[in-house]
């Protein structure tokens, strides 16, 4: 699917990974996909397809959850990362902006982007420069810097999230689940900002998102998810005008009403590997 | 009123002891979010290693004071490596119920290397009236008023000791790179790995420094009660502290200490007659008790914030 011709450049390229929790959960089946460099990729499905997994499996926070690659490996810039910590991860340039915002709830707004810095040791003038730079971002951050990140809006709590994140100076971004729970206009403005860092600080983007229709307007690349395998891939156009995942994702029927009973699932797809 | 004044300012200064060993949970808590159940057990393990290294190794008092400074690192460092890190991410449930386990095992290690006898702990601070003292030193008194006269030395030194501690604390939590982690960490464990804050280094020196606050404790209260094992109970005088002052907060445990340290003494000698007096043993806890309807996160404690 036309993927595989620039292989060599990717940034971070996942090979055929298997994840298990607790030792018997088996949650990602045999998952390849790369992010070339200042790609935006999205990774869709529902609720359970493995989105966040693979981003947890990456981002190596599985640890904490008793999860485990137990197949396949991860590159990024050809290292391998699966055991590495989360922090010298970090280091490396890899960061993820976990679902759900996660703020640190009785720290200030500007604590919060602080804490984003704590792997940059004490360079405090980069990391001044770097706060502005995310206030020029976020200018209602710097409204509301003072405040407790607990007490500010969803929206403003993505923002520091994400801020926090950019804070470690990073060349790839995990950002999982973006829109939850924001109004649409809200998640417009932060896949707006999204795309702005992609190209202004050329950072990518990993993308977790189950709005599929808003994912693919702002990612190079879509890889869709179903029980924990890549079902198909393409760039972003060939995948908002394939006429499953219309039906499937988007929500529009090539052949008006549909009834649940007629609705198709992928069968699993020949694995050549494993 | 000047018998006021001197019960109110010896309740103040016994209450400046309950914050040392308050100060020990606040740490804990403020980095990980759990009531370290054996903050008592460390106290005692501390002053215990403080006394045995000197009566059973001969060691100089500057000796066995790095030494069991150096003994409470490795003790912290190791709760880490052994008993916290496999708990990342647990609910603090879990972790409150490991930290009684780890009670247990502190007290009878603190045992088994010291032995269970009684001993005295000597740090060359005077138990008198500072009026005693300072003509000791060839100091003129005349200009001291008399309330103040009857202040006890070692209680002023533990005060300043205790001030000097918060203060320290509070600026490290508040302005330093570290400091920060360790709020962020208390708030969201898996936030704080993921913005790439290591938290196996974090607790290390959480459970350090606590191990620190923990020998000052159990010097100041060893020196003033004698090393015993009922050292591990001047932790339950935390409680009605931490309720309070707030369990994550470091000046609220001396404000805490303060005030359950004079209302303690005040009620003891204005209400205690009517009840036949022994109430200064309880008195606290009722307190905490009512402040608990009226304020449950303590004074200044940070509030739970719950979104609709």
């Amino acid at each position: 699917m036309g993927s595989k011709d620039n292989f060599v450049k990717a940034l971070l390229n996942i090979n055929n990974i298997e994840v298990i929790y607790d030792h018997v959960i088996l949650v990602l089946k045999g998952i390849s996909l790369h992010v070339n460099e200042g790609q935006i990729v999205a990774l869709l499905g529902a609720n359970g397809a493995g989105k966040t997994t693979t981003l947890k499996a990456v981002s190596n926070l599985l640890q904490t959850e008793r999860g485990e690659v137990t197949k396949g490996f991860i590159e990024y810039k050809g290292d391998r990362i699966e055991k590495l910590t989360p922090w010298s991860l970090v280091k490396k340039g890899v960061i993820q902006v976990m679902e759900g915002r996660h703020c640190f709830q009785h720290l200030s707004v500007e604590e919060n982007l602080l804490t984003g810095a704590f792997t940059r040791g004490n360079q405090k003038k980069a990391i001044k420069n770097d706060l502005e730079k995310v206030y020029n971002y976020f200018p209602r951050l710097k409204e509301r810097r003072r405040s407790q990140a607990g007490y500010t809006s969803g929206g403003e709590q993505q923002m520091t999230a994400i801020g926090r994140a950019l804070m470690a100076n990073p060349s790839m971004i995990l950002l999982d689940e973006p829109s939850m729970g924001l109004a649409p206009q809200l998640v417009e403005e932060i896949f707006e900002i999204v795309k702005t860092l992609n190209q202004k600080e050329k950072v990518s983007f990993l993308l977790a998102e189950q709005n599929t229709n808003i994912a693919l307007g702002y990612a190079d690349y879509g890889y869709i998810l179903e029980n924990g395998r890549i079902v198909m891939d393409g760039s972003a156009n060939e995948l908002s005008d394939n006429s499953d995942v219309k039906e499937f994702y988007l929500g529009i029927a090539s052949a008006g009403r549909k009834s649940y009973r007629d609705g198709k699932h992928y069968r699993r797809r020949k694995r050549w590997l494993a | 009123m000047s018998f006021f004044l001197e019960v109110l300012i010896g309740g103040l200064l016994a209450g400046i002891m309950y914050s040392l060993v308050a100060l020990g949970f606040v740490l804990i808590y403020k980095a990980s979010g759990v009531f370290n159940f054996a903050q008592g057990a460390m106290v005692f393990f501390a002053a215990l290693t403080f006394v045995g290294a000197q009566e059973k190794l001969g060691f100089p008092i500057w000796a066995a004071l790095i030494f069991s400074l150096i003994l409470m690192i490795i003790l912290g460092v190791l709760t880490e490596k052994v008993v916290l890190r496999p708990l990342v991410n647990q609910p603090p449930i879990s972790l409150f119920m490991v930290t009684i386990g780890l009670t247990f095992f502190v007290e009878g290690l603190a045992q088994l290397m010291w032995g269970t006898k009684v001993y005295p702990l000597e740090l060359g601070i005077p138990d008198e009236p500072i009026a005693i003292t300072l003509t000791r030193w060839g100091l003129n008194t005349d200009a001291v008023p008399n309330v103040l006269k009857e202040i006890n030395s070692f209680d002023l030194i533990a005060a300043i000791v205790a001030g000097t501690l918060v203060a320290a604390l509070a600026i490290f939590f508040q302005i330093t790179r570290v400091g920060r982690a360790l709020r962020a960490v208390a708030d969201d464990h898996q936030a704080a790995l993921s913005v790439g804050i290591p938290l196996k280094t974090i607790w290390a020196i959480v459970w350090s420094v606590a191990g620190f606050v923990a020998l000052v404790a159990g010097l100041m209260w060893g020196a003033r009660n004698g090393v015993q094992f009922a050292l591990v109970f001047v932790a339950l005088k935390a409680l009605p502290v931490l309720i309070l002052g707030g369990f994550d907060s470091v000046p609220g445990a001396i404000v805490g200490g303060l005030i359950i340290g004079a209302l303690e003494k005040l009620a003891e000698v204005y209400i205690g007659p009517y009840f036949g007096g022994g109430i200064e043993i309880w008195f606290a806890y009722v307190a905490a008790l009512l402040f608990l309807l009226v304020r449950p996160e303590g004074l200044f404690g940070e509030k739970q914030i719950d979104r609709v």
